[in-house]
């Protein structure tokens, strides 16, 4: 996966658990050197607001750290839900599926890696 | 049972949850989901329901610190739904027209989102009492919008 990070969420996270999440991942993204943040939320049947909020801090400090973040594979009822309740996710990428979110990260991180010469990873 | 719009609403099943810690918001979202499914609502309808009751609980055990939900399957002309009540004893909401009012302590904090919660139900009722604590209670009906 190069320098991206791919992370699966499968069960209900509950309060203390997405948290974790939250400090865990930012500490692999500088670990890891990641430059890109994929988070699957395709096995999540519901996204409340303090889910969204994660997400949210998630891309916001990943942003600081000099990574992007992808959320991809969210249910179209969860999509749905989300809008009526008033979340936009103002902040967070998102594409269909994993591929699409490697494309996307691809896209947005490739003219930044030739400027830079930053691009650790084994690139495609 | 009530005489609410138009038909008088009859309670098929009931059972109560107490609310004590984060985790019982699991319980309670795994418990709504299987009345929801039992009744035979559509997964969007699901989704917005356990979502609703995710957020209100939260509510409860954030300003309150817990308190009591009652899960119910009612039937009104001939329309199954699931009814839930949030019943606390907490400070109260001081001003319920403004805790109801869109952009009131929504977005980015844990705020109470009542607006946002209210469009993903079909029936929502506030009743709260500063110092005594608050009581919502939210219907969605088996073929809601």
């Amino acid at each position: 996966m190069g320098s991206f990070l791919l992370v699966t969420i499968q069960v209900d996270l509950y309060d203390r658990l997405a948290l974790n999440l939250e400090t865990d991942l930012i500490r692999m993204v500088s670990e890891t050197d990641a430059r890109g943040v994929l988070i699957d939320i395709s096995a999540v049947g519901l996204v409340d607001s303090f889910m969204g909020r994660i997400l949210n801090n998630i891309a916001t400090m990943s942003r600081i750290m000099d990574a992007e973040t992808v959320v991809v594979g969210m249910q179209p009822a969860v999509a749905i839900t989300l809008v009526e309740l008033g979340l936009t996710l103002a902040g967070v990428h998102t594409a269909l599926n994993v591929e699409r979110g490697m494309e996307l990260l691809h896209k947005r991180l490739g003219s930044d890696v030739r400027e830079g010469g930053r691009f650790y990873g084994n690139s495609e | 049972m009530s005489g609410k719009g138009g038909g008088f609403m009859v309670t098929l099943s009931k059972d109560i949850i107490e609310i004590t810690r984060e985790q019982d918001v699991v319980t309670l979202r795994n418990r709504v989901k299987e009345l929801a499914v039992k009744i035979g609502m559509s997964l969007l309808g699901q989704t917005k329901l356990i979502t609703a009751a995710s957020e209100l609980v939260r509510n409860m055990l954030r300003y309150a610190g817990g308190g009591k939900v009652t899960l119910e399957v009612v039937l009104r002309d001939k329309v199954t739904g699931v009814q839930l009540t949030f019943a606390d004893e907490g400070p109260g909401i001081a001003d319920i027209r403004l805790a109801m009012q869109d952009g009131y302590s929504t977005g980015k904090s844990l705020g109470l989102g009542l607006p946002g919660t209210k469009r993903l139900v079909n029936e929502f009722s506030i009743q709260s009492e500063v110092g005594k604590g608050t009581t919502i209670t939210v219907i969605r009906w088996k073929n809601g919008l």
